[in-house]
């Protein structure tokens, strides 16, 4: 018999007070007993709805299955088939969209915690299993992949299941990208992105920091003298973008991930940290995405007593993930929506004192479909901070594509593929994630990722032939 | 492993380090950078190539003992390695086809200018080198510019060495009697670098600035580094660090380069507190 409690079971989590004074994770998970409950709630439906709702397609009645059964471990082997990185997708995945979205037990009531349980699982197994993957019997190609965010590491993965010598080329000093630098600890704790790394050079795949592809070696080079005979270029989202409104370049104005780099990669956050970060009293943090809400989080965390979420659009209209919205009102940051900041305005020594802002309605939808924000008349005002996170998104670093002669990019700078199996303009160069898409999620990264990998394959074998 | 192969005090606050990294030896070229992490929880800090070995695969960096970053980097010693190191990055200083160039160096600053008058040197470019110090003590590479330079001064603030007197004035003595520089380089403190364009504008000598705004990633994603270049924002670690000096804020970029003072002195203090408790 099903467990038809229409609610999920909560999630245990630290205080709100608690916790936005610290840095640790704010979710702590499911116990055993909480995960077996949880998974009674689904009915493992035949036509399974969520399926469809998950970008790489995990059998989720299967592995809740076993779960509802006692066997974490069966449960693991079922979500490794289709992802690589359940520990992160079950933290950060916007479940309301994707397979949560589809759950039929969410028409009545909650809908299954699809998220919880696979994060559950997946802590499981790093607790408990410790097997070391063995590396696979080498079949003699090499392949190179640009980038160790979720995306790289993803093809990485598969790539070396399957006996390849893949190296991985990042040009941070630490591999995860955006898992690393951009989604805080609280979020998603390091040591877990940092257990993923660990994974993979088990099984032989090699990590190479501080390479920064197009500068120390082109791709030209990777393919010519080193005898990659594929490369992936999984690069990222790159440049921040600003708003174009006058003293945007006053002290105390930030983009959201220098300050998130700031903070999380650079560890600012730690008392005996030596980066510097602002001590801000208050902070607007302009934007609505997971972005904005990670910096208004973190700024909290760093002692601000008040930290605005500016957008210019709704409540609803919020793009980033649900849970986070929540979490990130009851840890008491206000959400200024509808309003729009059209100038900074700076102290005589040239620091932000302020923001002056005007009050948006929503009119007809746009291109996007969704309602375009207009200015409401007279309605200018002017918000007290000394601190501006803008978190307004980014555009494609232009390092890889300018080096790469052949490669083409859309107008927006992104690198164009064929379709879902990533090859690009030049032949055995694949690219897929954020540098293909512009800034989108870590499974949207993850899949394509899995895509490219099982093409590059493919693609090698054939010409092995 | 970059390790340090040779140490050198070019004066009490000035250190060059030779650095095995024959990657980045193989690539770079006058005018770019890398970023040094000297241990593993130390800042990420942008210093010029002041030089580099292809052959050996050596790759030189000379820098300024500033703060905890800086300090850290000073304390090791020949034989050590540093925790990370990577580059080239930015943009070579363009030279190419050009015959006359006036290479304007002030403090630090000529550790940075010296690859480009050795560059515009070998490539046989007439190059005047004018280089400026507080005092006699700090004056550094003065025979590596005097091997490159077809004429070269010295100026100090006091007079203890060379001509007294800041860079600009030589400058304008040089440009007014008819120089006819195609172009001028200048790298080194913003304020002198803003003094050394308003000198240049009025008689319209294309002058080229070496900006080095705060960086974190100087790869392109953080906007750390962004400056307002003829109206427009620029991020100095993919744009740059070389930009027209008639177009750049130098004031907003000044300004910017102080933002954390305050939390900079604070640090020097802990670090200083911590090297007498290592002393006694
Ligand atoms: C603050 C923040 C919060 C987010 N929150 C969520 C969330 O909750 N849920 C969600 O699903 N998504 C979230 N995202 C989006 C998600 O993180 C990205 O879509 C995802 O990381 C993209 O993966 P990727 O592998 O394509 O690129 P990235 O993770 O950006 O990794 C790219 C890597 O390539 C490296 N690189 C770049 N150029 C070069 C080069 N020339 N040579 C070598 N290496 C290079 C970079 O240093 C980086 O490590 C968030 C993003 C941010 C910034
Ligand atoms: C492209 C570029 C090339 C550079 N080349 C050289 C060089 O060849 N030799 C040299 O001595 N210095 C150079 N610098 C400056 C050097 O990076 C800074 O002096 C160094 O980062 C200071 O670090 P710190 O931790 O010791 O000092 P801190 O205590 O952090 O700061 C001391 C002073 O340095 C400034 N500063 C701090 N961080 C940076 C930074 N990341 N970039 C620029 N200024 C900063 C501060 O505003 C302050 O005035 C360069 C900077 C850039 C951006
Ligand atoms: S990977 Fe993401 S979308 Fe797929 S089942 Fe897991 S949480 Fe849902
Ligand atoms: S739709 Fe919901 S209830 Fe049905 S199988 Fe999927 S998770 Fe279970
Ligand atoms: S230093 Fe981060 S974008 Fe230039």
């Amino acid at each position: 018999m099903p467990n038809m409690d229409p609610k999920k079971c909560p999630m245990p989590s630290q205080e709100p007070n608690v916790r936005n004074k610290n840095f640790k994770e704010v979710a702590l998970g499911y116990t055993e007993e909480m995960a077996v409950n949880e998974a009674k709630r689904c009915l493992q439906c035949k036509n399974h709805p969520c399926r469809s709702g998950c970008p790489v397609e995990i059998d989720i009645p299967g592995f809740i299955k076993h779960v509802a059964e006692g066997d974490f471990e069966a449960a693991y082997n079922v979500i490794a088939q289709s992802s690589a990185l359940p520990a992160v997708c079950g933290r950060v995945c916007p479940q309301e969209h994707q397979c949560e979205g589809k759950c039929v037990r969410g028409i009545k009531g909650e809908t299954v915690g699809i998220g919880r349980l696979e994060r559950f699982v997946a802590d499981w197994y790093r607790n408990n299993v410790h097997t070391k993957p063995t590396a696979p019997a080498p079949n003699g190609h090499k392949v190179a992949v640009i980038g160790a965010g979720p995306s790289g590491l993803t093809v990485a993965g598969d790539l070396a299941k399957l006996g390849y010598k893949v190296t991985v080329y990042e040009a941070l000093h630490v591999a995860g990208g955006v898992l690393m630098y951009g989604i805080p600890e609280f979020r998603l704790p390091k040591d877990i992105v940092q257990h993923e790394v660990e994974g993979l050079k088990e099984l032989g795949v090699d990590i190479e920091t501080n390479m920064v592809i197009g500068k120390v070696l082109t791709i030209d080079e990777l393919m010519n003298d080193y005898g990659f005979e594929a490369v992936y270029v999984a690069s990222g989202a790159g440049l921040p973008r600003f708003m174009g409104i006058p003293g945007e370049s006053l002290n105390g104005v930030y983009s959201a991930n220098e300050y998130l780099t700031r903070v999380n990669l650079m560890k600012a956050y730690k008392e005996d940290s030596r980066t510097p970060i602002m001590k801000s009293k208050s902070v607007a943090v302009v934007g609505g995405g997971n972005v904005a809400m990670d910096a208004a989080r973190c700024a909290k965390r760093l002692g601000a007593e008040n930290v605005y979420i500016v957008y210019r659009r709704g409540m609803a209209e919020l793009p980033a993930r649900k849970e986070e919205v929540e979490h990130a009102e009851e840890e008491g940051i206000v959400f200024k929506t509808l309003t729009n900041p059209t100038e900074v305005l700076g102290d005589e020594n040239g620091w932000v004192k302020g923001m002056t802002c005007v009050e948006m309605e929503l009119g007809e939808p746009d291109a996007s479909g969704r309602r375009r924000p207009i200015v409401k008349e007279g309605s200018e005002f002017v918000l007290n901070v000394d601190t501006m996170i803008m978190a307004l998104g980014t555009s494609p670093n232009p390092l890889i594509r300018s080096t790469t002669p052949g490669l083409d990019a859309d107008k927006h700078g992104c690198l164009i593929t064929n379709g879902p199996d990533g090859l690009t303009s030049r032949p055995m160069v694949y690219a897929g994630g954020d540098a293909v898409t512009g800034a989108a999620t870590v499974i949207l990264a993850m899949g394509a990722g899995k895509e490219a990998a099982r093409a590059i394959d493919a693609a090698i074998k054939a010409k092995e032939q | 492993m970059f390790t340090i192969i040779k140490r050198r005090e070019l004066n009490p606050t000035v250190t060059e380090l030779c650095i095995h990294a024959p990657l980045i030896a193989k690539k770079a070229k006058a005018g770019q950078f890398i970023i040094v992490r000297a241990k593993e929880d130390s800042e990420r800090i942008p210093l010029t190539i002041a030089g580099f070995d292809r052959e050996a695969g050596t790759v030189s960096i000379i820098f300024q003992v500033v703060g905890a970053g800086t300090m850290q980097l000073n304390s090791l010693k020949e034989g050590e390695a540093v925790h990370d190191f990577v580059g080239p990055l930015g943009k070579a200083t363009e030279i190419e086809g050009l015959k006359n160039v006036c290479v304007v160096g002030g403090g630090v600053g000529c550790a940075i200018a010296l690859p480009i008058a050795q560059a515009l040197h070998e490539q046989g470019t007439k190059v005047t080198g004018i280089v400026g110090f507080r005092n006699k003590d700090l004056v550094i590479l003065e025979d590596e510019f005097r091997a490159c330079c077809d004429e070269f001064i010295i100026m100090t603030d006091d007079g203890s060495y060379g001509e007294k007197g800041v860079v600009t004035a030589p400058l304008e003595k040089k440009i007014v009697e008819g120089a006819n520089f195609d172009e001028v380089i200048t790298i080194g403190p913003l304020i002198m670098m803003k003094f050394v364009v308003k000198t240049t504008k009025p008689h319209n000598v294309k002058t080229v600035v070496s900006m080095n705004p705060i960086m974190v990633d100087g790869t392109g994603m953080c906007g750390g580094c962004r400056l307002t270049v003829g109206g427009q924002t620029k991020f100095a670690c993919v744009d740059g660090p070389d930009f027209d000096g008639f177009e750049v804020d130098f004031d907003e970029a000044m300004h910017r380069g102080t933002m954390y003072k305050p939390f900079e002195a604070h640090a020097r203090e802990a670090e200083c507190n911590l090297l007498k408790q290592e002393v006694q």
